[in-house]
């Protein structure tokens, strides 16, 4: 294996949770609800996926269990936000703190113990190709997963009726009543389908990226993917190039360290923030663009009597 | 069977004031429960964890030393989020406040004089408030989503400390570990009393009370809260959403800078890699719990510091995990967020035919 | 206050049914972990001396910890308790933890204090760490007899005088068999990220290295190593459960004979306040078994592990020069603790700038 396919190697793993998890809760703001607990959803998704398969011995059970860890996290954000129509944004810390102290109380019983991997699917002649090999076609499930996810996301939201109406009920809740939607019922779905997308997130640590079960192992990923969605005005293919871009970032820093170059390492670490900010900049200075993308509801609780 | 929310006209005051306690009420039955099936007993539990804190001098000191920056810094944010301002990154605030005091100490060795105190403090809170600045001039300017920010710059001045301390900031006489030169003399928050507690309490006290006049007598108040309800009304009212923001940022920010060089002024007495458990954090909790109001934030403030050392004593004296203590505060706040919504609301639950009827 | 009544009448019980109480005779260990005891690194270890000194000494004493305890204020309250709360003798095991357990020590003169990796003492403050160079000598050798491609990738925490003496020991070590051994270091800035460790890992392997050492806490490197087919060594613990077909041999913290002799001196009244560096000699740095390579690896790495404690062999005997080549150690001149302790430079054969 050449140095560059192994750096790209590593972009991928690194890139790939950020990308789930923010495409999952892409869709989530689309239908203007800002769920901040993509954090703690991760966490329970990391702790859930690994308890699942170091028990039963299959990582696809604990891709299942960490994907339904996600979506328990997130339904009780939903129940919170939608029904009882508390702050979102104190409701998702809220959500990242239990997550947090949870998943550490669940997965007491199992750290320290070496986990299953979920193994790459290679897929045989093509991974033998030169150059790209084993890049396009050496990856696990999670990797092809999250690059079809992109592409179903754009499909749905821009091109079909679920997305017409997500977007409607995100872009102006009150008329996508009165046009007869259920707005609540499609947040649930949205929030779920966000949570499902960070449990898998959270699976993807714990199952490839290091397969073992450490308290806090998501370490912030689950806010940097928040800025992403930001970041990427709202548009799915952002997203993708946004979390690539990060992960870039992130193993260069470590990359340029290897070859030697005389950088303090606490420069290099900031690096990946700072472009983020920058970048969260440039976007929201593309006003049109950040103007019909951006859900306008975001945010703000839907009360179907006012 | 369905949950309806009716909106009240007016808010419930008797809500108001009952739904913190019927909150905490609440995580103490949940946490029972949980102790019991952790096999312990549950009074014995919730006794060490809540009530023992209160009961000697030492501890009630300690409280207050662990409480003050909670409340100092709560007391900001809670004014940010009033006005819908998202102030995540008072974490990162404490941390250059620090550095900006820590500058004179670690530049001016010798310089002893109260006015050395003096210069620390009010260049802390000058950094804190710079630094929150960022966020929002970049909201203003920009438009990017501060709560992102905000965040990020977390990371950012956590390394810029890390870096200082390990690198040019570094005590030469300290075998190349990561501290800076011991804080002596005026370099020091004065003490008050035999334990720990440290001025900066006072200085916490005096934020709640200046800031709970500020938001119930001031037009500065009435604007944040006008411009929080509804930034509509306020422009209307001639109030601008841009002034809000600085306003509140950079008061949450220079609340944290303070907390932060009183933290390393006090209890630390140096500059370390890590100056603050999390305290910037914890605030976002302390201030909701709070209701958003200043003196509410004191006492939760107390609440959360009586859990973070119920939590100790209590790995210490029942073998508890420090999690629980994690947890407890999570539901915490989930409860009260639930039920703050009867403020609002009446809860009414239906069967779902009369539900689908009504909607 | 009902409590409290409530309370005593069971402690009242409970005297009445068993007799004389046990517990007040016994002397309370407490320790403080600045990591939580899953990390199956650092305070991992701290705690498996704890359960050998409950182990051996417990009718005697009962022991009590609190993991995750932050590096700032927090400490000071933490140790304080458990002075409070009766404790003979506290063990603050990290570096950071050394201003707060002075500051207590001096309101309980009475309470004896160990405090790892320190350099500040008092009359009731020791002060231990152990001579992890002493492993990482030995695996340096067998790095550099393992490796085809003549380069190890070093997995770092800080550039503290304790990190920096390992990859001075480690170079020393590989030079011994290869005298041009190169290494790459990546500083990860922390004791414990497993992500970033792993990332670490995949970077270096990439870059050609063939053989893994690192100075921070995680299993991730060795898993990865196990995954990519090249060697490595484990850190703290025998990480051999996380890389069956990696790890060659693992530099276990080892604090246990040292924890049960302490706390033996308190109770014999016969305790000093010291600094104690343990090494192989002591038992308090152990060597994991040697696995996965060749015999005669495993032959010579055992050799020199012999002559390091029978003290016939000191990984920091001159001549010895620093980077730039200026001497810093004469010829047959064995370094002295102060030295190492302080050791702000990388020796002869490092490439790269050490981060001031």
């Amino acid at each position: 294996m050449g140095a560059f396919e192994a750096v790209i190697l590593t972009i991928i793993t690194a890139s790939t949770p950020l990308l789930l998890a923010a495409i999952g809760e892409l869709v989530t703001e689309r239908a203007g609800v800002l769920n901040l607990g993509v954090e703690g959803m991760m966490i329970m998704g990391a702790v859930c996926g690994f308890a699942a398969a170091y028990t039963t011995g299959s990582p696809i059970f604990g891709v299942g269990a960490g994907l339904l860890g996600g979506v328990g996290m997130s339904l009780l954000f939903a129940f919170l936000t939608q029904t009882l129509m508390t702050s979102q944004v104190a409701t998702g810390l809220a959500l990242t703190l239990l997550g947090l102290g949870l998943s550490g109380l669940i997965g007491e019983a199992f750290t320290g113990l070496p986990g299953v991997k979920l193994g790459p699917i290679d897929i045989p002649f093509l991974i033998d190709l030169p150059f790209v090999g084993s890049i396009l076609f050496g990856q696990d499930i999670l990797v092809y997963f999250s690059f079809a996810l992109v592409a179903i996301v754009t499909y749905m939201l821009f091109r079909t009726r679920t997305g017409l109406i997500i977007n409607a009920v995100g872009g102006n809740h009150h008329s996508a009543h009165a046009l007869g939607y259920d707005v609540v019922k499609v947040r649930y779905a949205c929030i779920a389908f966000g949570g499902a997308c960070s449990g898998l997130a959270g699976a993807y640590l714990s199952l490839v990226y290091t397969p073992q079960w450490i308290e806090n192992m998501s370490s912030g990923r689950g806010w940097i993917a928040l800025a992403l969605v930001a970041f990427s005005s709202w548009l799915p293919r952002r997203v993708l190039v946004g979390a690539y871009l990060f992960g870039t970032v992130w193993i260069m820093g470590l990359y340029v360290q290897a070859l030697g170059v005389a950088i303090p390492a606490q420069l290099l670490s900031s690096l990946p923030y700072l472009v983020t900010i920058t970048a969260l900049i440039m976007m929201s200075g593309d006003k049109t663009l950040t103007k019909v993308n951006t859900p306008a509801c975001i945010g703000q609780p839907f009360a179907p009597e006012r | 069977m369905k949950i309806i929310l009716e909106k009240r006209i007016e808010h419930s005051r008797v809500m108001a004031l009952l739904s913190p306690l019927l909150a905490i009420a609440i995580t103490v039955v949940i946490g029972g429960i949980i102790f019991a099936s952790l096999g312990l007993d549950p009074a014995e539990a919730l006794y060490v964890y809540f009530v023992e804190p209160v009961t000697t001098l030492w501890s009630i000191e300690e409280l207050i030393v662990k409480a003050a920056p909670l409340v100092l810094i709560g007391a900001g944010l809670a004014i940010c989020y009033s006005a819908n301002v998202w102030n995540i990154g008072a974490e990162g605030q404490l941390t250059i406040g620090a550095l900006f005091g820590s500058a004179i100490p670690v530049y001016f060795t010798t310089w002893q004089s109260p006015l050395t105190l003096v210069v620390m403090l009010v260049l802390g809170g000058f950094g804190g408030a710079l630094f929150a600045a960022i966020p929002a001039a970049l909201k203003n300017r920009f438009g990017a989503n501060e709560i992102l920010t905000s965040l990020m710059l977390v990371y950012v001045a956590q390394l810029l400390l890390d870096w200082l301390v390990r690198g040019p900031w570094r005590d030469p006489q300290g075998y190349n570990f990561p501290q800076s030169v011991p804080f002596e003399g005026w370099q020091q928050l004065p003490l008050l009393g035999e334990g720990r507690v440290h001025i900066g309490a006072i200085f916490a006290v005096m934020a709640v009370i200046v800031l709970a006049i500020m938001m119930g007598r001031s037009l500065r108040g009435f604007e944040i809260r006008v411009v929080g309800n509804s930034p509509r009304a306020g422009a209307f009212a001639g109030f601008h959403q841009k002034r809000v923001v600085w306003f509140t940022f950079m008061l949450s920010g220079a609340l944290a800078g303070l907390a932060g060089i009183c933290e390393v002024a006090g209890p630390s007495g140096e500059l370390q890699p890590s100056i603050s458990p999390g305290y910037g954090f914890t605030a976002i909790i302390v201030a909701f719990l709070g209701r958003l109001n200043p003196i509410g934030v004191l006492f939760a403030g107390f609440l959360l510091a009586i859990s973070y050392l119920g939590g100790e004593a209590a790995q210490v004296e029942l073998g508890i995990s420090d999690k629980t203590a994690q947890v407890f505060q999570g539901m915490l706040l989930f409860f009260i967020l639930a039920c703050d919504t009867m403020i609002l609301y009446r809860i009414k639950i239906a069967s779902g035919r009369s539900a689908s009827a009504k909607a | 206050m009902k409590k409290l009544l409530g309370l005593t009448a069971v402690a009242l019980a409970m005297v009445l049914v068993t007799g004389v109480p046990h517990a007040a005779e016994k002397m309370k260990v407490g320790f403080i972990y600045v990591g939580p005891i899953g990390d199956h690194g650092w305070s991992y270890q701290h705690d498996q001396g704890r359960l050998a000194i409950e182990k051996e000494l417990g009718d005697q004493v009962e022991t009590v910890f609190v993991e995750k305890v932050s590096e700032g204020p927090d400490a000071e309250r933490v140790i304080e308790r458990l002075a409070r709360q009766g404790a003979g003798l506290i063990f603050t095991t990290s570096f950071g933890f050394m201003n707060p357990t002075l500051k207590v020590a001096k309101r309980f003169p009475k309470v004896k204090f160990e405090h790892a990796t320190g350099f500040k003492r008092a009359p009731n403050v020791a002060t231990y760490n152990a001579r992890f160079y002493e492993g990482r000598y030995i695996i340096g050798q067998a790095a550099a007899k393992i490796s085809k491609s003549g380069v190890a990738g070093y997995i770092a925490s800080f550039p503290i005088p304790e990190v920096v003496m390992g990859i001075n020991a480690f170079i020393l070590g590989a030079q011994t068999v290869n005298p041009g051994f190169k290494l790459k270091v990546i500083w990860v800035n922390s004791w414990f990220d497993p992500g970033k460790e792993a990332d670490a890992a995949k970077v270096l392997i990439g870059q050609g290295v063939d053989v893994i050492t690192q100075h921070t806490d995680s299993t991730a490197p060795l898993q990865i190593a196990s995954e990519k087919g090249v060697h490595a060594f484990g850190q703290a613990t025998d990480m051999i459960k996380f890389a069956p077909k990696a790890q060659v041999t693992s530099i276990v913290n080892n604090w246990a004979p040292y924890y049960v002799a302490r706390t033996k001196a308190v109770l014999d009244g016969i305790w000093k306040s010291e600094d104690t560096w343990g090494g192989l000699s002591a038992g308090t740095v152990q060597m994991a078994p040697y696995t996965n390579v060749a015999a005669d690896i495993a032959k010579a790495a055992k050799e020199t592990e012999a002559k390091i404690r029978s003290g016939a062999l000191h990984p920091f005997t001159g001549p010895l020069q620093k980077q730039d080549g200026t001497e810093f150690l004469a010829a047959g001149k064995v370094i002295d603790d102060g030295t190492l302790a302080g050791m702000n430079f990388y020796v002869k054969g490092v490439d790269g700038k050490l981060p001031q």
